[in-house]
């Protein structure tokens, strides 16, 4: 386990108080929390430097570009990239898949072209593929699950066929926190001259992830889920189809030069970075990986793992949760198979009444359907209610999430059948 | 008084584990679907209105404590009611709910139950779940009003 006592003191939030009870944040699925490290970077930046990059002469904006720059670096090697041209800075993980769906999408997907997704994809990696697919004329395919919220590799080897172009699939499930077998998705999306994008929102903050172990050919991620601030996601694509793709946005920043009817456009990575970035929380970033670098992401996953199975065996011993039968837990129930992300429900009791009563407790968790309508009716439920973890919880706030669930069914169990 | 039980009332718990007037009007005078896209509340809502007056109402519905309890509590108030009367009520109940939202109010006698979801007030994104019921009653009155009881309409809060 990380020594969170440490950690919690990075985090000035940690120390709040919520309706009088301690807080207990166990929403870090939705965002993370962020240490005093990436907060002082942004006020570093804003009082010190605060200047637009890639344009000035001056001082101020040297040092900008510096810092801005230098994030690119760190996440090139945080996720085992090979050049930082690589990596393009979007605003968030859904704009970077978007750029994807609408440069290299409308460019090389044509009618009857197939997309295969699975059920557990996140809006942001369903509806873009919704919207490419009614203008272009392809079909989208989704793979089956297993009762354990997995991916059914059989069916992956059914559906991945000779009319697939693009195969597009969460690393780490933002409901069940199944982690998927994305190495062996790429061969079978390579082998039928497919290309495989990760959508790595859930994935790339918990768990340590190379894109050559990946075997991926785009990696969408975003930083606010790992510490850094909201407004900045990560779009990394190999160099030869980047060089492909033809420009999403235009504006400043993403031209070499212009004419009044014609432009040259900019050489990687900032061809897809038109306009002023998020110049601060883009450094803030650099500071999130600087402080995810010294614990190390295989920590990371450890500590996670060892949470989850304390997790795990609190969820299955309904004589020690005293939940009864009423607790059903959706995922996987293998620690190495699934990331720090419980969905759950309890009896009839409507998901928005438990995160309410757990509120109340001061116990922050996220109730509803997660951006996951299509997997929600496949559960057959309204939503779920979702604890999920990060470096800085422990066992203790475990503990006290079953405590005020316990309280949940106090004040509304025994529900009547309806 | 925690926060819970000023939101979970006696009056709310016991209209939300024994909802009244739950099921089906097999031939309604209008029938209207009630959603909440964003939370998964689902209710139908079947009126059966003879001589202005709602001469039964009936609620079938999946949803969170609040919703069910407001929808419950909705079919007391105006069963038996004329039209015109239980329209004055659907006024005072969003009245209370949405135009007074520092302050609690009083109802008038017939409808002092439902000062109970006064407490709802205080979390807003809940305020939703308690209005569903009545957006729904208020679409049904004005298809038996507009004479369009052959067609069922959808009521979805946005």
């Amino acid at each position: 386990m990380l020594n969170t006592n440490e950690i919690r003191k990075d985090f000035p939030i940690l120390s709040r108080e919520v309706n009088g009870k301690k807080l207990i944040y166990l929403d870090n699925a939705a965002t993370s929390q962020k240490p005093i490290q990436v907060i002082d970077a942004i006020s570093d930046y804003y009082k010190r430097y605060n200047a637009n990059v890639h344009r000035g002469i001056h001082t101020l904006s040297e040092e900008a570009t510096t810092a801005y720059e230098e994030t690119r670096e760190l996440i090139t090697d945080f996720i085992k990239a090979d050049d930082s041209k690589e990596i393009i800075f979007t605003a968030n993980a859904t704009a970077a898949i978007n750029l994807v769906a609408f440069s290299w999408g409308k460019a090389n997907i044509k009618k009857g072209d197939e997309i295969v997704l699975s059920p557990m994809e996140h809006h942001s990696n369903l509806v873009p593929w919704q919207m490419l697919a009614k203008e272009t004329g392809a079909k989208l395919l989704f793979l089956e699950l297993t009762e354990d919220g997995q991916i059914d590799m059989e069916s992956a080897k059914e559906w991945i066929g000779p009319h697939t172009k693009l195969v597009a699939i969460t690393q780490m499930s933002n409901v069940f926190g199944t982690i998927n077998p994305i190495a062996e998705i790429a061969k079978l999306a390579h082998a039928r001259g497919a290309l495989l994008l990760v959508d790595g929102a859930q994935g790339v903050p918990h768990i340590p992830t190379s894109v050559h172990e990946l075997q991926c050919d785009f990696l969408a991620f975003s930083m606010h889920k790992m510490l850094g601030p909201t407004g900045v996601g990560v779009l990394w694509a190999k160099r030869e189809i980047l060089e492909a793709m033809p420009p999403f946005m235009g504006g400043g920043d993403m031209i070499s030069s212009v004419k009044l009817t014609s432009f040259t456009a900019n050489e990687l990575p900032w061809k897809f970075e038109a306009g002023t970035p998020n110049i601060a929380d883009v450094i803030a970033s650099g500071a999130a990986i600087t402080y995810l670098n010294k614990i190390g992401m295989q920590a990371v996953r450890e500590h996670e793992i060892e949470l989850s199975k304390y997790a795990l065996s609190l969820f299955a011993e309904t004589s020690k949760n005293g939940m009864g039968d009423d607790l059903v837990l959706y995922g996987p129930l293998d620690a190495s198979k699934r990331g720090g992300v419980f969905s759950f429900n309890l009896g009839d009791i409507h998901p928005h009444d438990i995160g309410q009563i757990l509120s109340d407790q001061g116990v922050a968790i996220r109730a509803g359907h997660h951006c996951c309508q299509p997997l929600m009716n496949e559960l057959g439920v309204p939503g779920t209610a979702r604890a999920s973890f990060y470096i800085y919880n422990t066992k203790e706030e475990v503990d006290m999430l079953f405590t005020a669930l316990k309280e949940a069914k106090k004040v509304l169990g025994h529900v009547s059948i309806r | 008084m925690s926060l819970s039980d000023e939101l979970y009332r006696e009056t709310i718990l016991d209209h939300y584990h024994h909802p009244r007037n739950r099921g089906v009007i097999e031939k309604p005078s209008t029938l209207v679907e009630g959603v909440n896209p964003l939370c998964g509340d689902e209710l139908t809502l079947y009126l059966q209105v003879e001589d202005s007056k709602i001469k039964d109402i009936k609620l079938t519905a999946k949803g969170c404590s609040i919703n069910t309890a407001s929808g419950s509590m909705m079919t007391d108030a105006v069963l038996g009611q004329s039209i015109a009367e239980a329209q004055k009520i659907i006024d005072s109940f969003k009245h209370m709910m949405l135009e007074s939202r520092e302050k609690d109010v009083s109802l008038p006698e017939n409808m002092e139950e439902l000062e109970a979801l006064q407490g709802v007030k205080k979390y807003p994104v809940r305020i939703k779940c308690a209005i569903l019921p009545w957006n729904t009653l208020t679409q049904a009155i004005k298809n038996v009003s507009a004479n369009n009881s052959e067609k069922s309409t959808k009521v979805e809060m946005s």
